[in-house]
C-alpha cells in the first residue's frame, strides 16, 4: 500500500510540476480571493486584521475544492481512471497517494496565503508552533475529505456542482477549529488554541481511516 | 486443456441496460480470436469484461483460471487492454507515462526501454509530452505499455485504428510474436482484411451475445498460431436470467 | 436459444406492508386532528410567552424526530455496507429516512426561527444546537443530491451509504466544534431559560401527545416512501429481464 501511495503521489506531483496548474492558476486565485475580501470589508484594517485567520481558512477551503477537482479531472481524461483500475493498484494506496499530493499543494498555498494575510490585512501572527501544527492537521483532514468526495463525484455528470455541496458542509468543523486555533494564536480571542487541535486530529483520523478502507470500492464503481 | 477465457451465458449491465446478454465464449492458450459484429453488438463489452472492468452479474466468466463473477479485480495485473482511449496522462512525457503505467501494474522498469525502441518511440519522442503527440503516436505509446508489461492475455479493441500501414504491420508482428511466446490474444477489429489474416478463429457477436447460428470460422488451419479446436460443440446452459447478483 | 421471461413477481410482504401503512395513516390523521384541537383550542396561552407557546406542541417533537430519522439513515447505511446484512432494502430505508429527516429538519428550523423571533427578537442566533442542526440539514441535502445522481444502482447505493456513515461519524465533531465555538463567543441565556418553561396540565399533556403524533406521522411517511423506493428498484430489476430479451433480439 505504501509503495502504491508513493507511486501515485509521485505521479500526481509530476503532473503538477509539468502542467503548473496550481502555481499558475490556483495561487493567483487564492490571492485574488484575499483581494476580494479586502474590497468586501471596505479596507477596514482593524476588522481585516481581526478576521484575517477566518478569511485565510475560507480561502484555503476554496482552493482545496479546486485542487480536488484538478486531481480527479486528470484521472477522468482519456480513460485514465480505467487505467488506474486496470493497474491493480491497492485502493488504500491510491487514496493516500492522491491525498498526499493534494496536501503538498495545499501547504504551498497556505504559505502564500499566510504571507498575504499578514501583508494585506496586517494580521498579527504569533505562536508559530500552534500555527504550524494547526496547518498540518487541518491540511491532512481537508486533503483526506477532499479525496473521498472527489472520487465519489468524479464519475458523475454533475461533479462540478455536486462536489462543493458534498465537501463544504462536511469540512465546516475544520474551518471552525482551524480558525479558532489561529485566532487564539493571534491573540484575538482569549484561551488556549490547543484543544481545537484534538478536534482537527479526530477529523483527519476519521477521514484517513475511512478513505483507506472505502476508496477501493468507490474507485471501482463509476 | 483449460481455456484462458471461458464465458457461459455471461450477462453484464451498464445501469439497467444489458450490454452483454448471454455470451458463450472459449479461448484457448496461444490462440488469436477475432470478435466480429456490427457497432454496438457488444465486442468492446466482452473485452472489458475479460479485463475485469465490467462486472459479469450472471452466468459464468473465468479468465486465466480466476472467477470474474466473484472477483473481477483478480485478473487485472495479468491482462492488458488496448482500448479506444489510451489511458495516458496528457501532461506527462512518453517516458514518464510508460514508467508509471508499467510500475503501477507491478511490472519491471527494465522492459520500458526495449518497448519504446520496438515501437519506434525514439529521438525527441520519449521526452515529449503526450498532449503534443498525434493520435497515431498516442496509440503507439499505449501499445508500448502493453509490450513492456507483456501480460498473459492481450485484449485489443480496434488496434489498427489510427495507425499507418507500417505501424499496422508492426502491430501484426507484435501480436504474432506474443502468441509465439505463449500469450493469448482476443481482438475486435473492423479492418477485415488484416484481422482475418491475423486471427486463427472468428467469433460472431450480435445483440450482446455470441451468435450460435453462425459457427465459428477457422481462418487458418496450418502454420501461424495454434488453434485448439473450435468452440466446444456441446451447447452451454441456457442463459441464467432468473436472478441478478 | 430460448429465453424464459418470468411474469413480474408479487411482492412477498405486500399485504402486510399495506395493512401497516393503512393503520399508521389512519392513526396519524386522527392524531393530527386531536393535536390541532388540544393545541389550538383546549390548552391555554402561557403567561410569559403568550400564544407563541403553542409552538412547543410542534418544535420539540419535530426536532427529536429529525435526529431519529438521521440516526435511522446512518444505521441502515451501516447495515448496507456490512457484507453479511447487505440488501438493497437497507439502501431504500436509508434514502427514505433521510428524505423524511430533511423535511422534519426544515420544519424544525422554521418553527425554531419563528419561536426565536417572538421570544428573543431575532430569527437566528449562532447557538451550538441551532448551528449543529443547520449543519446536519446542509449535509443531508447534499446526501439527497448524491442519491439522485443515477447510474448503476449498486454503485450509487455504496456511495450514498459511505456518505451517510461519514455524516453520522462527524456528528460528535460537529457537536464539540459548535459548542466550544459558541461558549467562546457568547452564552445564550435566553435559550437556557426558554428551554424549560413551566408547563403543566393541558399544556404538558398536549406536548407529550405531540411527540406520539409526530412519531406515528414519521413512521407512516417513512413506510410509504420506503415502499415507493422498493417499487422503483423492483421495476428496474425486473425490467432488466425484458431488456435482455430485447437486447438479444437486436442480433436477429
Amino acid at each position: 500500500m505504501w509503495r502504491d501511495a508513493l507511486l501515485v503521489a509521485g505521479k500526481d506531483l509530476r503532473v503538477e510540476a509539468r502542467s503548473r496548474v496550481t502555481t499558475n492558476q490556483v495561487v493567483p486565485y487564492a490571492l485574488l480571493v484575499l483581494l476580494l475580501f479586502g474590497f468586501a470589508f471596505d479596507q477596514d484594517r482593524p476588522v481585516l486584521a481581526a478576521v484575517g485567520p477566518g478569511l485565510f481558512w475560507v480561502a484555503v477551503l476554496l482552493c482545496c475544492l479546486l485542487a480536488v477537482q484538478r486531481s480527479f479531472s486528470l484521472e477522468s481524461s482519456d480513460g485514465a481512471r480505467d487505467g488506474l483500475r486496470l493497474s491493480g493498484l491497492d485502493g488504500g494506496g491510491v487514496f493516500l497517494g492522491k491525498a498526499a499530493a493534494i496536501a503538498v499543494q495545499l501547504v504551498v498555498l497556505e504559505a502564500v496565503l499566510a504571507f498575504g494575510v499578514v501583508v494585506l490585512f496586517g494580521t498579527h501572527l504569533a505562536d508559530p508552533l500552534l500555527l504550524v501544527s494547526t496547518c498540518v492537521l487541518a491540511t491532512a483532514g481537508l486533503a483526506a475529505a477532499g479525496t473521498v468526495y472527489g472520487v465519489m463525484s468524479a464519475g458523475l455528470r454533475v461533479r462540478e456542482t455536486l462536489l462543493p455541496l458534498l465537501l463544504l458542509p462536511v469540512v465546516a468543523p475544520v474551518l471552525l477549529g482551524a480558525t479558532q486555533a489561529w485566532l487564539a494564536a493571534a491573540g484575538v480571542v482569549a484561551g488556549s488554541g490547543w484543544r481545537w487541535l484534538s478536534l482537527l486530529a479526530a477529523f483527519a483520523a476519521i477521514y484517513l481511516t475511512l478513505g483507506v478502507l472505502a476508496f477501493g470500492t468507490l474507485l471501482e464503481d463509476v | 486443456m483449460e481455456p484462458v477465457i471461458r464465458f457461459r451465458s455471461a450477462v453484464a449491465l451498464v445501469g439497467p441496460f444489458p450490454v452483454l446478454a448471454g455470451v458463450d465464449l472459449d479461448v484457448y492458450p496461444s490462440e488469436i480470436v477475432l470478435l466480429e459484429g456490427a457497432n454496438g453488438a457488444g465486442k468492446t463489452s466482452i473485452l472489458r469484461a475479460c479485463a475485469g472492468l465490467l462486472r459479469v452479474v450472471a452466468g459464468e466468466a473465468r479468465v486465466l483460471g480466476r472467477d470474474l463473477v466473484a472477483d473481477p479485480r483478480s485478473v487485472r495485473r495479468r491482462v492488458g487492454l488496448l482500448g479506444h482511449s489510451t489511458a495516458l496522462y496528457d501532461d506527462l512525457t512518453v517516458a514518464d507515462n510508460l514508467d508509471f503505467a508499467v510500475r503501477a501494474s507491478g511490472g519491471e522498469r527494465s522492459g520500458v526501454a526495449p518497448a519504446m525502441a520496438r515501437l519506434g518511440l525514439t529521438g525527441r519522442l520519449p521526452a515529449s509530452r503526450v498532449a503534443s503527440l498525434s493520435a497515431g503516436q498516442r496509440r503507439r505509446v499505449a501499445l508500448a505499455v502493453l509490450v513492456a508489461r507483456d501480460p498473459e492475455l492481450w485484449l485489443l479493441d480496434e488496434p489498427h485504428a489510427g495507425l499507418d500501414a507500417d505501424n499496422r504491420d508492426l502491430l501484426d508482428a507484435l501480436v504474432t510474436d506474443a502468441v509465439g511466446r505463449g500469450r493469448t490474444v482476443l481482438l475486435a477489429s473492423h479492418e477485415r482484411h488484416r484481422a482475418h489474416a491475423l486471427a486463427g478463429r472468428i467469433v460472431t457477436v450480435a445483440g450482446g451475445a455470441t451468435d450460435p447460428s453462425v459457427p465459428d470460422r477457422r481462418v487458418r488451419d496450418a502454420g501461424g498460431p495454434l488453434g485448439f479446436g473450435p468452440r466446444s460443440d456441446a451447447p452451454g446452459p441456457e442463459p441464467g436470467v432468473s436472478h441478478v447478483a | 436459444m430460448t429465453l424464459t421471461v418470468p411474469a413480474l413477481s408479487k411482492h412477498p410482504r405486500r399485504s402486510l406492508l399495506d395493512r401497516a401503512s393503512f393503520v399508521l395513516g389512519v392513526a396519524s390523521a386522527v392524531g393530527v386532528v386531536a393535536l390541532l384541537f388540544l393545541g389550538l383550542v383546549v390548552s391555554p396561552p402561557a403567561i410569559l410567552y403568550g400564544e407563541t407557546v403553542r409552538l412547543i406542541y410542534v418544535h420539540p417533537a419535530v426536532a427529536t424526530i429529525t435526529f431519529v430519522a438521521f440516526g435511522v439513515c446512518a444505521l441502515a447505511s451501516l447495515a448496507y455496507l456490512w457484507p453479511r446484512t447487505r440488501s438493497p432494502r437497507w439502501d431504500h430505508l436509508a434514502g427514505a429516512s433521510a428524505e423524511v429527516g430533511v423535511l422534519f429538519c426544515a420544519a424544525t428550523l422554521v418553527s425554531g426561527s419563528i419561536w426565536g423571533r417572538y421570544t428573543w427578537g431575532v430569527w437566528w442566533t449562532w447557538d451550538a444546537l441551532l448551528t449543529l442542526t443547520l449543519m446536519l440539514f446542509v449535509v443531508f441535502v447534499g446526501y439527497l443530491a448524491l442519491r439522485r445522481t443515477g447510474g448503476d444502482p449498486v454503485a450509487r447505493a455504496k456511495r450514498c451509504a459511505v456518505t451517510a456513515l461519514l455524516a453520522f461519524l462527524l456528528v460528535p465533531i460537529d457537536h464539540y466544534s459548535t459548542s466550544w465555538w459558541n461558549t467562546l463567543h457568547q452564552g445564550n441565556t435566553v435559550l437556557r431559560v426558554g428551554k424549560s418553561p413551566l408547563i403543566e396540565g393541558w399544556q404538558l399533556a398536549t406536548m407529550l401527545l405531540s411527540f406520539l403524533v409526530f412519531a406515528v406521522l414519521f413512521a407512516w411517511i417513512l413506510l410509504r416512501r420506503f415502499e415507493v423506493e422498493s417499487m422503483e428498484a423492483r421495476l428496474e430489476d425486473e425490467g432488466y429481464v425484458w431488456a435482455i430479451a430485447e437486447r438479444r433480439a437486436e442480433g436477429r
